[in-house]
Formats: structure tokens, sequence, C-alpha cells
């Protein structure tokens, strides 16, 4: 009974005025022994039950690796040498993040939507209850990013989602060579004033293939054997090097 | 052309992997060192993960360490005998290294550690030799004979005897034992082979000839890396299969090279060389530590180090 009235309730609800319809050039990234990076298409619409409605259209796209801890460490100079001496422990930081935007970010996202839905690149950066081991959290919090900014691992671009007629957009995205296997999450969102409208949410599925997996999957399951199997391989071509140097020689 | 290392997920050219093994594989024939105080600082530069790098090494100096070997026992420069009991030591060494090593990074601040360690003994090192060397060159330009090395009387009182023949020594064995445990723990704390160590020991404390001296230095560093391989890998997954071979094969080509050009080459000329290049090494970590770096903050993994 009550699963029938909350089904009527669902069917009273207005449809939203504006939903997006998305799609990408691919959905799995394969990594392969001569892996340069990708370059990944995402494009789409708005559609739209009635006239377009007021208020400014934003479109934002992001890409997210997957997360994991991480140690932000800081050098002071310390006995006339510069050592490590802080360190801020992150609970959960994307090895990867990108977002594209319509407009300036500020403009077409208020702040607590990006609260709401951890849109920026700060946002996606989870670090609760870090204050207090060091005493400048935000200048470490500003390093991560700008280090991996430098790395391609984040990137924003602002204005880089073109949206042409108020109703088709599409963007690409730069995945950098250094890239980790995982799911990564790919969201977009409409917004008016600042307002999530819809948002849209999908996976690019970035595995390793081939050698890189059996080299990868035998080095965590059978370590010894991979061990052994270094060596014979270190020994062999060292033996054969010498072997060919002599033949050469005599 | 990139390639992705599947362990240190991060996509390199692999020309210039090869390249750096060669360059090291050049240096190992040359001087007898394994060439991984110099390849571990080239790695991270490129990109390779700590962890990663010094893990990978010691896979690639096992390579070329062992086809310069096979070159030097061509031409009887190894002695096998002082090989062994150096490696009884030093594997002695390694073992009780690593537990130091496992109980200060449990403390924190191993990588300082590490880098004052190798400053402090490469600086050492480097400027003895160099010292020596010169003196030796202007000893030999000057037409004088070379002076009788009265260091060996310590190795001759004690008991243990045994004749060495390729080095033509008769010592005990207590000297070297305790010269290759003391190698094998100073390499297990700094993740090297040694040899930067092993060689100027086994010369100036030992007495053995330079010529012997490489081969049976890389004798003996094949073991002490096989067996940080094998840790390495069981212990951390860090071993890249695929970037040690890309090192490992311009290393056992290098070693080649670089055992020709020592062979060519005078004792004094080829120690003034190793000095030079120890003591450019000793200056650059030197730098590092007491220049401001450009960027003050890194990041690693939490898991790792």
């Amino acid at each position: 009974m009550i699963r029938f009235l909350s089904f009527l309730f669902l069917l009273a609800l207005p449809a939203a005025a504006e939903e997006i319809v998305a799609d990408m050039s691919q959905t799995r990234v394969s990594i392969t022994a001569n892996f340069d990076g990708s370059e990944i298409l995402i494009f789409g619409a708005v559609s739209r039950q009635a006239a377009a409605p007021e208020g400014e259209l934003g479109v934002i796209i992001t890409v997210e690796g997957p997360s994991e801890p991480i140690t932000v460490r800081k050098k002071n100079k310390a006995y006339g040498i510069w050592i490590n001496t802080e360190a801020l422990e992150v609970d959960s930081a994307p090895a990867f993040y990108a977002v594209a935007t319509s407009g300036p970010m500020d403009q077409i996202l208020s702040g607590t939507e990006d609260l709401r839905y951890k849109v920026s690149i700060e946002k996606a950066i989870r670090a609760v209850g870090v204050a207090g081991s060091v005493e400048d959290v935000a200048g470490f919090l500003d390093a991560l990013i700008r280090v991996r900014t430098n790395n391609d691992l984040y990137q924003l671009r602002e204005g880089g989602v073109r949206v042409s007629e108020n109703t088709l957009f599409d963007t690409s995205f730069k995945l950098p060579s250094n890239l980790v296997e995982g799911d990564y999450r790919t969201r977009i969102f409409l917004t008016r004033d600042g307002a999530v409208v819809d948002n849209f949410e999908t996976s690019i599925a970035v595995s390793k293939v081939g050698l890189e997996k059996f080299l990868y999957g035998l080095a965590h399951e059978q370590p010894l054997i991979y061990a052994l199997l270094s060596l014979v391989i270190a020994i062999a071509a060292g033996w054969m090097a010498s072997a060919f140097f002599r033949y050469i020689r005599s | 052309m990139h390639i992705y290392l599947p362990i240190a997920e991060v996509s390199v050219n692999a020309f210039l992997l090869l390249g750096l093994g060669g360059l090291v594989g050049i240096l190992s024939g040359m001087f007898g060192v394994g060439g991984g105080f110099i390849l571990t600082p080239l790695l991270f530069f490129i990109g390779i993960p700590p962890a990663v790098a010094v893990a990978t090494q010691a896979n690639q100096i096992v390579a070329s360490s062992f086809s310069g070997v096979l070159a030097h026992l061509a031409r009887r420069t190894v002695d096998l005998k002082m090989g062994f009991i150096l490696l009884i030591g030093g594997l002695a060494g390694a073992g009780i290294g690593v537990q130091v090593f496992n109980i200060l990074k449990a403390k924190g601040q191993v990588d300082l550690l590490v880098q004052l360690c190798y400053v402090i003994f490469l600086g050492i090192i480097g400027l003895l030799m160099f010292i020596e060397s010169w003196n030796a060159i202007r000893r030999a330009k000057a037409g004088a004979p070379p002076p009788k090395r009265t260091k060996r009387g310590w190795a001759q009182t004690m008991p243990f005897k045994a004749r060495f023949r390729t080095s033509g020594l008769y010592i005990s064995v207590i000297p070297p034992i305790l010269v290759g445990f003391l190698v094998g723990f100073l390499s297990a704390i700094m993740g090297v082979g040694g040899g930067f160590i092993m060689v100027p020991a086994m010369i100036y404390m030992l007495g053995m000839p330079t010529k012997v001296v490489i081969g049976t230095s890389l004798f003996q560093i094949i073991f002490v890396t096989a067996f940080s391989t094998i840790l390495h890998a069981v212990t951390n997954q860090t071993v890249d299969l695929m970037l040690a071979v890309l090192l490992l094969v311009g290393g056992v080509i290098g070693a080649q090279f670089g055992t020709q050009i020592g062979t060519r080459m005078k004792a004094e000329q080829l120690r003034i060389l190793l000095a030079l290049m120890v003591i450019v090494v000793c200056g650059k970590l030197a730098l590092d530590l007491l220049l401001m770096p450009s960027e003050l903050y890194s990041i690693a993994s939490a898991g790792g180090n």
C-alpha cells in the first residue's frame, strides 16, 4: 500500500523542465603497452518539454578518477638543510579530476550547489578532520591542487564546454598518460542561474589490458614467481649480451 | 616511442630508458659499481615513483653486473674465493641492515637518513680516492717508484690466513668478512648494490689490485641485488618488469663496452674518474639538501612511503 502511494506520489511530480541527454566517444579506455594518454569526447543536448525557462544556462562536466588517502608533506629549513617537517593526511583525493564548464564557475554554479554536488576541484578533495595536524591546512590543500594541476592530473577549464543554440553542448577531455586503473565517474550538470536543474552520471572504465594486465596481476598474486622471473630475465639478458659480444670479437 | 609501465603506472619514452640503462651499464663495466647511486636519482627525475625506482634498479643491476662478470671471468680478473668470503659477510650485514632500515622507517625521516648517508659516504670516499689517485698519477709522471703499501700489516697478523691466488694476497679472512659486512649493512640501508663502497674498500683496506677488484665487486653485487630484488618484489610489489627490461637491455650492452674501455685504461686513471663521478653525484645531492627547493610540497599515497 505504501509502495503504491509512493508510486502515485512520484507520478504526481512534474517532469523536470529540462533534462540532459548525453553520450561520449568511448566508455572504455584500455591501457596498452604503448598507451600515451587518451582523448574523450563528451556531447549531448538539453531536452525540453516546454519553452526554455528564464535564467542563465550553464553546463558543467566533470571526470573523476578513483580516490585514495594521501599524505602531503612540506619541506622546511632545519639545521641548515631542507627536510620534510610537516605532513597533512588527506582523507581522500581523486587520482584524476577534470572540470570543464560553459562559463566562469562562480557565475554558473552557486556555492551551496557546489557544496552539495562537490563539483569544483577543492570540493572533490575530502579533507575533514585534518585541522590541527598542521597550522596552514589551506596552504597544503592549495599545494596538492597546484602539484597535481602541473602534472595534468587536475584540470579546470572554464569555458571548455561549447554550448550552441542553448541546447547542444560538447567538450573533450585529455586523459594523461600517467593514468591509474579504475572507474572514472563522469558527471554532467545543467544549471540555471547557479542552481542545478538536472544532472547525468555515467562512467568510463579505465583498465590495463594484455601484457600490462598480465604483469600487474602476476606481481600482486604470485610475487615470488614474479621476482624469480625478473631475475631469470636479468641473468639471461646479461649472459646473452656477453655471449653476443664474445661472438663478435672472435 | 612511449611505453606504459604496469607497476609504476606512468608512461615514459622507451629510448630514454634504453639510453639511461646503457649509460649506467658502461659505468658498471668500467668501474665495477652497480650504478644504482646514479640510476636511482635519474629515475626519480623522469617521474618514476621512488619505491618502484629503488626496487627496479636492483633488478637491472643484476643484469648489468652479470654481463660484466662474464666479461671479467673471461679475462680471469675475478677472485672467486675472495668474492665468496665477502659475500658471507655481505649477506649477514644486509640482513641486519634491513632490520635497522625498518626500525628507522617506523620512526619516519628515513628519506633524510638515506640522503645524508649518500652525501657523507660519497663525499668521503670520492675525496679520499681522488687525492690518492691524483698523487699516484703525479708520482708516475715524476718517474718515482710507487711506495710500498704499509697498511697490509694488520691483515697479516690475524689468524685464519688464506691464499688468494688471483689477487696475489696471503691474508686473514677476517678483514674481508668485516668489509663485506659493512658494505652489506650500508647497501641495505641505502638501497644500492654497494659497489662504490666495496671498490675502494678492497683497494685500500685489503690491498687488492684494481683490475681484480672490479670483477670481484661485480660478482658479489649480483648476489646482493638479486636478494633485494626478491625482497622488494615479495614485500612491496614494486619491481616493474617492463621498466627493468628496458633498462637492462641498455645496461648489458653498455656493460660490455664499459669493460672494454676499462681494460684499456690505467688503474690510476680509472680510479680518478670514479672518484670524480662520486664527487659530482655527492655534490648534486648536497645541493638538493642545501638549496631551497622550487616546490616545497610533495605528495605521497598514504600507504607507501
